[in-house]
């Protein structure tokens, strides 16, 4: 964010003094819709970290499960007096609660695979701009031939050759995902390394690791910041997808994707609640972290900046 | 434009070799490739058989040949659960999702471009605004989702339309179609619609962003001042300008509404290619899974080598940059 600041020719008359960081809050609050999507997405974010305290039901403990209890509407009541406001599933599971635990799945696989795609992808596109040639060459012509191909074949090919299992799932969107973070890193990181404070370090004789991970990294991150929100929203959907295919999570991770698979076989009969209702949640999820993503954009460009 | 052919040619058979070479050794080296070529119940004797003819007692590179020299053939095994040859299975279920593909680019750009043009001629208005908010939600909706919802309405709630099958399919050039015959195309429009949704959105926002770039150009100011009616400037002027990153864009999509019609026809049980892959992993009907992946890829390098190849024909800035660099 200070890079935003530090190209531009000096004010002529004073300004107040901000800190970057007050004046990205105060640039991102500007847009109300924005400040709503970010509100929605740290009440689903506090909601998956808390699922099992204010979750009315531990949908995944049998003993509280009654088959009886299968297939109610919105708003009916269980057996045993407590009301499923969102309905329930065929094997008598609260959808409301199967929600709270499944945001929480599906939040962490997202963000797990999201960490460590940015973690590879930034070094990768790093490493390419700082070093250069053939090196450059290589990294980016995979990035390149990596992403003339959709996500979903990707993954697809991946989870075909290794199988299903979480770690499997993670692996697949980290694959999907790096090329856009190694992309990104690249493109600013070879504008930032022709400037002069680059070459100041270069000349001070600091090491080319200090040089990358303390001057030009940092530097580096707004627009990796952008790239990440909306990927983490891409990451969240594919698993989703890929679990609602059956080649994603196995059964015993039930993420929204999941959910809305079970609810599949019910459609056909009118009892829509099971899937119906999982999919707001996840839609809820993207649009609140694309509006997010959006703002952000906005407020981090620099040649947008006014 | 030769210069430009030959690299690009060149281009894509590296890639080829480099995703043949990703799936053999994910399903050769990482795999063990005796299970991949048997089913469960195989005896001793024809898995020695098996080991043999797939040559895993020769060097690495003699297998890698081995394996190129049988897909060139055709010949990638046959299928546990069809009990035929998988690269027939995949080509045979070809059609179905080419046409569906088809019908969903069909709809997209029918939709889309008006809706587009009009947003961007009239950004303002409720209805422009609206029409990009449609966008938004249209990228942001998860499709398989959409695709429950769209049975759930149009199909269980509202009867209108069928929600699984091709329905009737009648034969054009020797090709089964669902597009040929009414009960085939009322099939079709659940699920094409479906699998447009997010290329409509894509055309809205091109379409948008090229009216609005376009009508502050000297062209449009020149054709309004020569005495042309602002009608003839948006439909013949400015819809030729924006056709050309729209058609490139949409060029480029058709491999990824192919890769994604695999949800859909998972969705409306559309009997193609999509199915068939999911279903394959599912049976653990690796000979299929094989096969599928090498067809898939070679039919992405095919299209987007056609792409940048027409693109450059279109837009001769492309050919001159990639030239020179």
């Amino acid at each position: 964010m200070a890079t935003a600041l530090d190209d531009r020719p000096a004010p002529a008359t004073p300004v107040a003094v901000q800190s970057p960081f007050r004046r990205f809050v105060v640039d991102f609050v500007a847009s109300p819709l924005a400040v709503f999507g970010f509100a929605v997405f740290m009440l689903i974010v506090f909601v998956a970290i808390a699922a099992p305290l204010i979750s009315p039901q531990n949908p995944y403990d049998l003993m509280q499960l009654d088959i009886l209890d299968g297939r109610v509407a919105p708003g009916g009541k269980s057996s045993a007096g407590y009301t499923f406001f969102l309905g329930s599933d065929s094997q008598g599971r609260d959808m409301l609660s199967g929600i709270f635990y499944g945001l929480r799945i599906s939040l962490g696989v997202g963000v797990m695979s999201a960490i460590v795609a940015v973690f590879i992808g930034m070094s990768a596109g790093l490493t390419a701009a700082y070093f250069g040639g053939r090196i450059d060459a290589l990294i980016m012509r995979i990035v390149d031939i990596q992403l003339s191909f959709p996500a979903i074949l990707v993954a697809l090919i991946l989870l075909a050759v290794l199988g299903q299992g979480t770690g499997k799932i993670i692996v697949a969107l980290v694959a999907v995902q790096w090329a856009y973070y190694a992309r990104t890193v690249r493109g600013t990181a070879l504008v930032e390394r022709r400037k002069e404070y680059i070459e100041a370090a270069s000349c001070l004789a600091l090491g080319h690791a200090r040089i990358v991970f303390r001057h030009l990294l940092p530097n580096c991150l707004p627009p990796l910041i952008v790239v990440g929100t909306v990927q983490v929203a891409h990451a969240i959907a594919l698993e989703a997808t890929l679990s609602f295919l059956g080649i994603g999570l196995p059964i015993t991770e039930p993420s929204l994707g999941l959910l809305i698979a079970n609810g599949f076989e019910y459609i056909l009969s009118g009892k829509y609640w099971i899937s119906f209702f999982p999919g707001l949640a996840l839609l809820l999820t993207i649009v609140s972290i694309n509006l997010v993503g959006d703002q952000l954009r906005d407020v981090l460009n620099p040649r947008l900046q006014r | 434009m030769t210069v430009f052919i030959v690299r690009r040619l060149i281009q894509s058979a590296i890639v080829l070799f480099a995703m043949s070479l990703i799936v053999f050794i994910g399903v050769y080296a990482i795999g063990n490739p005796v299970e991949i070529f048997l089913s469960g119940d195989a005896d001793q004797a024809e898995r020695e058989r098996v080991i043999a003819t797939l040559g895993l007692d020769r060097p690495l590179w003699e297998q890698y040949w081995l394996f190129i020299e049988g897909a060139a053939r055709g010949d990638l095994g046959n299928s546990f659960v069809h009990n035929r040859p998988a690269l027939q299975l995949i080509i045979e279920r070809m059609p179905a999702t080419m046409e569906l593909a088809l019908a969903a680019m069909a709809l997209a750009i029918v939709f889309g471009i008006p809706l587009g043009m009009y947003a961007g001629f009239r950004p303002h208005s409720a209805l422009g605004r609206g029409i990009m908010a449609g966008s938004i939600l249209g990228f942001s909706l998860p499709t398989f989702w959409v695709g429950l919802m769209l049975i759930m309405i149009f199909a269980v709630e509202l009867g209108w339309l069928p929600s699984t099958g091709r329905g009737q399919t009648a034969n054009v050039f020797g090709i089964a179609t669902s597009l040929a015959t009414r009960d085939g195309l009322v099939h079709v429009l659940l699920p094409a619609f479906n699998l447009a949704l997010f290329k409509l959105s894509l055309v809205i926002r091109l379409a948008r962003a090229g009216v609005r770039e376009n009508m502050l150009m000297d062209y449009v100011k020149f054709a309004r001042a020569k005495g042309l009616s602002m009608r003839r400037v948006v439909f013949v002027h400015v819809l030729k300008n924006i056709l050309i990153p729209i058609v490139t864009v949409l060029g480029l999509e058709l491999g990824s509404v192919i890769a994604f019609s695999v949800v859909t026809e998972t969705i409306f049980a559309w009997p193609g290619m999509g199915k068939l892959i999911i279903d394959s992993i599912n049976h653990l009907d690796r000979p299929v899974i094989v096969a599928y992946l090498l067809v898939t890829v070679t039919l992405f390098i095919v299209i987007n080598l056609v792409v940048d190849v027409l693109y450059s024909v279109l837009d001769p800035r492309v050919r001159l940059a990639d030239v020179k660099g």
